[in-house]
């Protein structure tokens, strides 16, 4: 609990002159206990979100779908079927909104772009040498200003998490700041990959760094760890946007990514959202769900809803 | 050659580890002597006295408290004809200072074996250890002088209690002079102390004092008294142990009773995580 | 954009009410004269009638208890009471979300709270001694310790079905006999839990319930035919009991009041400080003996922690009680209501700053707002007296002697919390707080295993874990 939330804003804009400043203020920030973040997430987890508010939360769920495809099986065809599934998730239904974004590999941006042009679905590009980050800083950069170049208007970059965990935060942050740079007008997404940094703490200060790099968003993971988002996880992070925006006066976003599958999950996470840093990032603006299968349940979920009855998975599109 | 005239001792209280007389300048004859005649005022100022000396023998570490304990028993070991030439039976000597050795070993065990780890439902260290109560109210038995003052006192101080004892009235010089033992044996001043005279006198006025934290009535004989003490430790909720009977086997192994009552036990939990 | 939760009631259906309850004695219902009626404080509804035992009825009860202690239950293998005892814990698995419906209706707690506090834990303790039953020689109390024989048992309102639990689960496991006598504003889980005793087939005198209020308690406690007494309540009674039993060969175990500090160092983990602080006095609207009364927050982090504390105060739920999104129910009866008014009126009178979230309290019922106090010192009455109910107060300290001098500034020494990141801190501190239970970077656990007590005027004897059952035996 040091001077991170009295702190002067000015001040912040200076930490990233120095290793020093920058250790300094991230081991300064207030400790996480594992245990009561855990049950705290846990706890959230029990509300009871029942007809008009889970109407309104499944919903606003699928307006905050980053829908994803990142394997090395992607093609053309494949990924513009996944944008035509993100403009009208239910062609039954024209009631049903768009999701937030499409989600992506560089290589197949142009083709998501064809689709998406005009539609007011985001087009994300993961980049930075997704997954890992552990390429030369230009390559990362190369891949960032072609991402952009092709269509993308906001870009999921990876930390490095190596660097990170080493200590040299320095070099993560001037990452970032080149990166974002590089994104030009698209929106920029730091993945911190918790999954690798192992303890709350370490998700604190990864997601501070992020913020003070310039960050738009903080992003959990990149699906392709073992361990991908979690409820406790993701409160750590909201935490940090909320103290982040009382210091600072930025709002930065949130997005948890992978293992999100069904609608009591995703309403799991929009609760915590509500009770954490409340209404003003209930919003595709400031939060979003990485996910591929959630959207199918999504829909069955709302189908359900307004038909009274229990839809299956073969009235759904599997794009 | 005429024989030696003896210097005789004067029989005083003793109070944080000085031995003052009764504030009230008065002494009653017992035993051939003239013995302090202790006042509600003393036994107000020896609570003060046990208060004071809590943090330090609470806080001393166990080995520490049992090195101790077993110093009183070298210590009386040395004065062994002492005792016996105030009337105290050879066999109760011995077994007051084998009661003394016994308690001595016990300072660094019982947290052991009255305290540990709970495995609670859950991603907690949980530890149970017992601690001192605070200051002890004891009403020593009239009978046996020694061995039943040694075997009331020594169970409340093993444990980081302080005292004040209520001596025997009718046979207190084992008191007075078990005093001196424990002035010469490294005990700071306060842990343990003592008031000789009427248990009328003071035990009414320690079993009420709200600065006393337990009381023992082991001594008090009639039933009637020791009512009225229970209902006056009340008020504080004092922990109380009752009146040992008339036929208690002072020789008996003593068992943990009467230490596990004036402990109190302390939970502390903790999340692991990382 | 607002996200309001639509309600989301439990079904009250689940619950069978009988319009008239009896009292439980030597395994039957018995039918009494002095009738009374119990109600939802949430409504004020009356749920249903039960009556207060007389002087003739507790006697009637003692010696239904004395006699299954002698010719049943005392005999009893310690292998076959086990089992009675763990039927009984499965019993309460298998019915525990009707006796969380009627908890949550009888008392006013959150059904989120009872269903997943209090009635877990009424099964793990059943479950917990039971397996003692058979085991009690080698349980550190000699080689043969005895039970007592028959126990009085009297419980408060807070954690009807849990201190139930907590008193008839080490009494029966160390092969005593019992009388239990609950609250006069929350009897029925008792009833229902001897219906349990009931379909469990425990041999009939070996559990018996007198329903009533402090008469039938004071008959119950002074019955010369009891050998134990065991007391969960305020300290006054606690008190009382104490001065009873002066003289007698009753062997008691009192669980009383409390004003427990809450200490937030600079260096917490303040997130979950926070959420600590919230369930340390805002869990069962503050009817908790040990709960975080008293914030000792350190001067230097005051102002932000009072923030954060502001900010998640704002969240909690206050209402119904069977919503399933309630976080804070109603208070427990008209009685206590007025005595958190008047407290915390008297707070105000005396000069700290009361705030309240803003929070639409329902119209019918008893109510009262999460409160805090700020700018309070020792000398104020809430910062002395135990409130019982939602409201905190908020005090501060430089150093952690001075901490621990404030924490230890009570007659009471029921529990503590601690919170910092500084792990030899933790132990030194805990080392020097004059309190039975000290959470460190938690609050308000509990579990069977554990020892739960005071230190001073909270009482004496441990309930939980190998030293509950100690109270229970002729040691």
């Amino acid at each position: 609990m040091t001077a991170t939330a009295t702190s002067a804003r000015s001040d912040l804009s200076e930490l990233g002159r120095s290793e020093t400043a920058l250790r300094t203020f991230l081991h300064g920030l207030p400790g996480v206990d594992q245990v009561g973040a855990e049950q705290r997430a846990a706890q959230l987890g029990t509300r009871s979100i029942k007809t008009t508010a889970k109407a309104q939360a499944i919903d606003l769920a699928i307006r905050m779908v980053d829908l994803t495809t990142l394997e090395g099986a992607d093609t053309p065809g494949k990924v513009r079927a996944l944008a035509a599934k993100a403009l009208r998730p239910d062609p039954a239904d024209p009631s049903c909104p768009h999701v937030g974004a499409v989600c992506v590999y560089p290589a197949m941006v142009p083709h998501v772009a064809e689709v998406l042009r005009g539609s007011g679905v985001h087009l994300a590009s993961v980049a930075t040498a997704f997954p890992s980050g552990q390429a030369p800083l230009e390559v990362k950069l190369a891949d960032t200003r072609a991402a952009v170049a092709a269509g993308a208007d906001e870009i999921d970059m990876v930390i490095n998490r190596g660097a990170f965990l080493a200590g040299r935060y320095q070099e993560v942050y001037d990452e970032i700041v080149a990166t974002k740079q590089a994104c030009g007008d698209a929106h920029l997404k730091v993945i911190l990959e918790t999954g690798e940094l192992a303890t709350y703490d370490n998700v604190r200060r990864a997601s501070w760094l992020a913020m003070l790099a310039g960050g738009d968003f903080i992003k959990t993971s990149t699906g392709k760890v073992p361990v991908a988002a979690t409820l406790p996880v993701t409160l750590v992070m909201l935490e940090a946007v909320r103290d982040f925006r009382a210091a600072t006066g930025r709002q930065v976003g949130v997005k948890p990514a992978g293992g999100i599958k069904t609608t009591k999950d995703a309403i799991k996470y929009l609760v915590m959202v509500n009770e954490t840093v409340g209404g003003d990032w209930l919003d595709p603006d400031w939060f979003r769900f990485g996910a591929s299968s959630l959207l199918n349940d999504l829909l069955m979920q709302r189908t359900k809803l307004t038909t009274g009855v229990y839809s299956g998975p073969d009235y759904f599109t599997l794009d | 050659m005429s024989e030696r005239v003896a210097v005789r001792k004067t029989y005083k209280l003793f109070i944080g580890g000085k031995f003052p007389r009764s504030e009230s300048g008065r002494s009653y004859l017992v035993q051939d002597s003239n013995v302090s005649l202790a006042s509600r005022k003393d036994a107000r100022d020896a609570v003060v006295a046990a208060r004071a000396a809590v943090k330090g023998w609470a806080g001393a570490t166990a080995y520490n408290r049992g090195q101790i304990l077993y110093r009183v028993a070298e210590m009386l070991e040395g004065r062994r004809e002492q005792f016996v030439a105030l009337g105290v039976p050879a066999d109760e000597v011995d077994a007051a200072i084998d009661r003394w050795v016994w308690y001595a070993g016990w300072s660094d065990k019982l947290p052991q074996v009255y305290g540990g780890a709970n495995p609670v439902a859950g991603p907690y260290f949980n530890l149970s250890a017992p601690e001192p109560t605070g200051v002890v109210a004891v009403v020593a038995p009239a009978s046996p002088a020694l061995l039943g003052l040694v075997s009331v006192i020594a169970p409340a101080i093993v444990t980081g209690n302080t005292v004040v004892v209520a001596a025997s009235p009718t046979q207190p010089l084992a008191a007075v002079t078990l005093a001196e033992v424990l002035a010469t044996s490294d005990l700071p001043g306060g842990v343990v102390n003592i008031l000789t005279g009427a248990l009328t006198e003071t035990v009414p006025t320690l079993a009420a004092h709200m600065d006393v934290n337990a009381i023992d009535l082991t001594g008090v004989g009639d039933a009637a008294l020791a009512a009225d003490l229970e209902v006056r430790a009340a008020e504080n909720l004092k922990r109380v142990l009752r009146p040992a009977p008339a036929d208690h086997d002072w020789h008996a192994d003593p068992g943990v009773t009467r230490m596990t009552t004036l402990l109190e036990t302390k939970t502390v939990w903790h999340p692991k995580g990382v | 954009m607002i996200f309001e939760y639509a309600p989301a009631p439990e079904s009250r259906a689940i619950v069978d009410l009988r319009p008239s309850y009896g009292l439980f004695i030597d395994g039957e219902f018995v039918a009494g004269e002095d009738l009374h009626k119990t109600v939802n404080p949430a409504t004020e509804e009356v749920l249903a009638e039960v009556v207060w035992a007389g002087g003739a009825e507790v006697d009637r009860a003692v010696r239904a208890a004395r006699t299954a202690y002698e010719k049943v239950w005392g005999p009893m293998p310690g292998r076959d009471r086990a089992k009675y005892l763990f039927r009984i814990a499965r019993l309460v698995q298998e019915r525990s979300r009707e006796l969380a419906v009627l908890e949550s209706l009888d008392n006013g707690k959150p059904i989120r709270e009872s269903r997943d506090v209090d009635l877990p834990l009424v099964a793990a303790h059943f479950f917990y001694y039971a397996g003692w039953a058979d085991k009690l020689s080698h349980a550190g109390f000699g080689p043969d310790p005895k039970p007592l024989g028959v126990a009085a048992q009297v419980i408060p309102w807070n954690f009807p079905l849990l201190m139930l639990a907590w008193k008839i689960a080490p009494a029966l496991a160390a092969g005593n006999t019992v009388v239990l006598k609950p609250a006069e504003t929350t009897p029925l889980t008792a009833l229902l839990f001897a219906e349990i005793c009931q379909q469990a087939d425990l041999p009939a005198g070996v559990v018996n319930i007198v329903t009533g209020a402090g008469d039938t308690g004071r008959a119950l406690v002074e019955h010369p035919g009891v050998d134990k007494v065991a007391f969960t309540g305020s300290t006054e009674v606690g008190k009382a009991i104490a001065r009873s039993v002066a003289g007698t060969r009753k062997k008691v175990t009192l669980e009383l009041g409390g004003k427990a500090a809450n200490i937030v160092f600079d260096d917490a983990p303040v997130d979950q400080a926070v959420e600590g602080i919230v369930n340390g006095i805002f869990f069962n609207q503050g009817h908790v003996c040990c709960a975080g009364s008293r914030l000792l927050v350190q001067e230097s982090v005051a102002e932000q922690v009072l923030e954060s504390l502001k900010r998640r105060m704002a969240l909690l739920r206050v209402g119904d009680p069977l919503d399933k999104n309630t976080d804070i129910g109603a208070i427990n009866s008209a009685e206590q209501l007025a005595r958190i008014r008047e407290l915390s009126d008297a707070g105000a009178a005396e000069g700290a700053q009361r705030w309240s979230p803003p929070c639409e309290l329902p119209e019918r019922g008893f109510w009262f707002a999460p409160t805090i106090f700020t700018g309070v010192t020792q000398a104020h009455r809430v910062a002395r007296e135990e409130i019982f109910g939602p409201v905190l107060s908020v005090l501060t300290f430089r150093t952690p002697a001075e901490a621990v001098e404030k924490a230890n500034n009570t007659p009471y020494g029921l529990s503590a919390g601690i919170w910092t990141d500084k792990g030899s801190r933790i132990l030194w501190m805990a080392d020097r707080l004059r309190a039975g239970v000290v959470w460190a970077n938690t609050f308000n656990k509990f579990d069977p295993t554990s020892p739960f007590g005071g230190y001073k005027e909270s009482g004496y004897g441990r309930e939980g874990g190998r030293h509950g059952l100690e109270g229970y035996l002729d040691v």
